[in-house]
């Protein structure tokens, strides 16, 4: 038995938070009927083989990587352009969204008032709703309403991910440390003067790192986006594989490692510019 | 009148009361100086007054109106005309000093006119002006995260006098500097008022410094006023029984009290 003076407070909820959280994955494993034997079974492993044994060498013929590079672009495009329509929607709504611009917070010990609160739930609502659905969802449905090609993908990317953007934004803005902001509301100073004055220098980092990688996401995105109807790489890998063309396959995935490397340099030249 | 407080009392979010019963009333130009043990509710009080907190019950005046009485605009507005200077200064660590100090006047200039600021200083001789009165002009275009913590507190006062307030309120504002620093920033903050017909509201932790520079005093204890004085008019009975303190042995008090008096820097 511990005495009291040794025993910590927290020690029985961590032990009870472990066990739930052990409970909950268990059922969570049978129902995903996950069984990671099944690869190893023979015949299986033969099938992912040869599969996989076409994918080298890789393909490089001339006229394949002037294709390759036209998909890609348009890869690039997609997802550059998709991010820049959801900036559009996604600062606003994390600005009507977030506590950290109310007035009355500043002056309540960090509570905002009822009315802002009732306010910031329906963009809320919306943001949910934007991200709910799946991209691919909103793809199959601009496919039917702008036809085939990048346009569709484009849009499918701004709304889902406005909706991801707004929400984490208005998060990181109530992440941050409040004082300095508070501070400029009790001086008087507008909201989003406070905001640019009081927030942005600590939240800049988080906010670019977050955006550079929504952008590496949207690049695989527009991928998967490819796979019905909507341009770029995806259509490309989709038309590859039914060819049963496993070098053309690796080469594209290749490009896609030189993609994601890429982004993650830029958002690491641009985290030092703001910490 | 600038001040006006009666029968104010303050409950904090945690369920606290911080002020209780509170009546006091201060006039343009007055300088005051709030001395007390710590946790007594300076800091709320200077809040309180700097209509950053409102108050659960009472009468209250800032220059002319009660702040939560006007809608949110109009208090804004009011608010523009207040100055706080806080103990640790709330500026974020990867702003210039050259910002800091210009975010003063967010309150007197449009958005437009705030965002153009922040790409591009617009009053640079203005800011460093109030800075070099610090002995700060050589850090204009540094980074806040490279000054000391007394300097912080310079930049934090230097923001506040470049918002050329009617009301001047500062919570501890020389508790981090040098003991000759901060009498002579302290000279400073009173010369100003005394200049521009400012109302000055500082609390203090050194008993020396309040009594030097302000010709009134008031000692708060318990979220009450314990005594409101004339600074000739303060004995050291008064003092005495303000910091008080059963809490601690009473040996250490006996030693506290040897250098109780002397600027605490």
């Amino acid at each position: 038995m511990l005495s009291r003076d040794q025993r910590d407070p927290a020690a029985t909820p961590r032990l009870l938070l472990t066990l739930l959280a052990v409970a909950l994955l268990w059922p969570g494993i049978r129902l995903a009927e996950l069984n990671p034997l099944v690869l190893l079974q023979a015949d299986n492993a033969r099938t992912m083989g040869s599969f996989l044994s076409g994918f080298w060498p890789v393909a490089h013929s001339t006229e394949f990587l002037g294709l390759l590079l036209d998909a890609t672009l348009q890869t690039l495009a997609i997802a550059t352009a998709g991010i820049a329509l959801a900036l559009l929607l996604a600062v606003p709504a994390s600005l009507l969204a977030s506590k950290a611009l109310s007035l009355s917070a500043a002056s309540h010990g960090g509570r905002p008032g009822w009315l802002g609160q009732c306010l910031r739930w329906p963009t809320r609502g919306v943001l949910i709703f934007l991200r709910s659905v799946p991209e691919i969802v909103w793809a199959l449905l601009f496919v039917r309403a702008v036809g085939l090609g990048p346009a569709a993908g484009v849009l499918a990317i701004a709304i889902t991910y406005a909706g991801m953007l707004g929400k984490v934004y208005a998060e990181i803005f109530e992440s941050v440390d409040q004082r300095p902001a508070h501070a400029l509301l009790q001086a008087g100073s507008g909201r989003l003067a406070a905001l640019a004055y009081g927030i942005l220098p600590n939240a800049a980092a988080e906010l670019t790192s977050y955006t550079v990688y929504r952008w590496e996401c949207a690049v695989r995105a527009s991928v998967v986006m490819g796979f019905v109807g909507a341009g770029g790489l995806g259509q490309q890998i989709d038309l590859s594989m039914r060819m049963f063309a496993g070098d053309e396959v690796a080469s594209m995935l290749l490009t896609f490692l030189l993609l994601v490397l890429l982004a993650d340099q830029l958002s690491r030249l641009l985290r030092r510019q703001f910490t | 009148m600038t001040l006006r407080l009666s029968g104010i009392e303050l409950r904090h979010s945690d369920g606290t009361l911080a002020l209780r019963g509170l009546d006091l009333s201060i006039d343009r130009g007055e300088r005051v100086a709030i001395i007390g043990p710590s946790g007594a509710g300076k800091t709320t009080l200077l809040n309180l007054l700097a209509s950053a907190l409102p108050p659960s019950a009472g009468q209250l005046q800032v220059l002319g109106a009660d702040p939560w009485q006007l809608s949110s605009t109009r208090r804004q507005r009011l608010r523009s005309r207040i100055a706080l200077i806080h103990q640790a200064p709330p500026l974020p660590a990867r702003q210039r000093v050259v910002t800091a100090v210009s975010a003063g006047r967010l309150g007197q200039w449009g958005l437009g006119k705030s965002l153009l600021n922040l790409l591009h200083p617009l009053d640079i001789s203005g800011t460093r002006e109030v800075l070099a009165r610090l002995d700060l002009a050589d850090k204009l275009f540094e980074r806040c995260q490279q000054l000391s913590g007394g300097q912080l507190q310079r930049v934090g006062i230097a923001r506040a006098l470049y918002q050329q307030p009617e009301l001047l309120l500062a919570d501890e504002p020389v508790s981090a500097m040098d003991p000759r620093l901060a009498d002579h920033t302290l000279a400073l903050l009173c010369q100003h008022a005394i200049e521009h017909n400012v109302t000055l509201v500082a609390s203090l932790h050194a008993v020396e410094l309040a009594l030097a520079h302000f010709p009134r005093v008031i000692g708060v204890r318990d979220g009450r006023i314990h005594f409101d004085l004339a600074a000739s008019e303060v004995g050291r009975e008064h003092l005495d029984t303000l910091y008080a303190n059963e809490q601690l042995s009473p040996q250490a008090v006996s030693d506290a009290a040897e250098i109780r008096w002397t600027p605490q820097c």
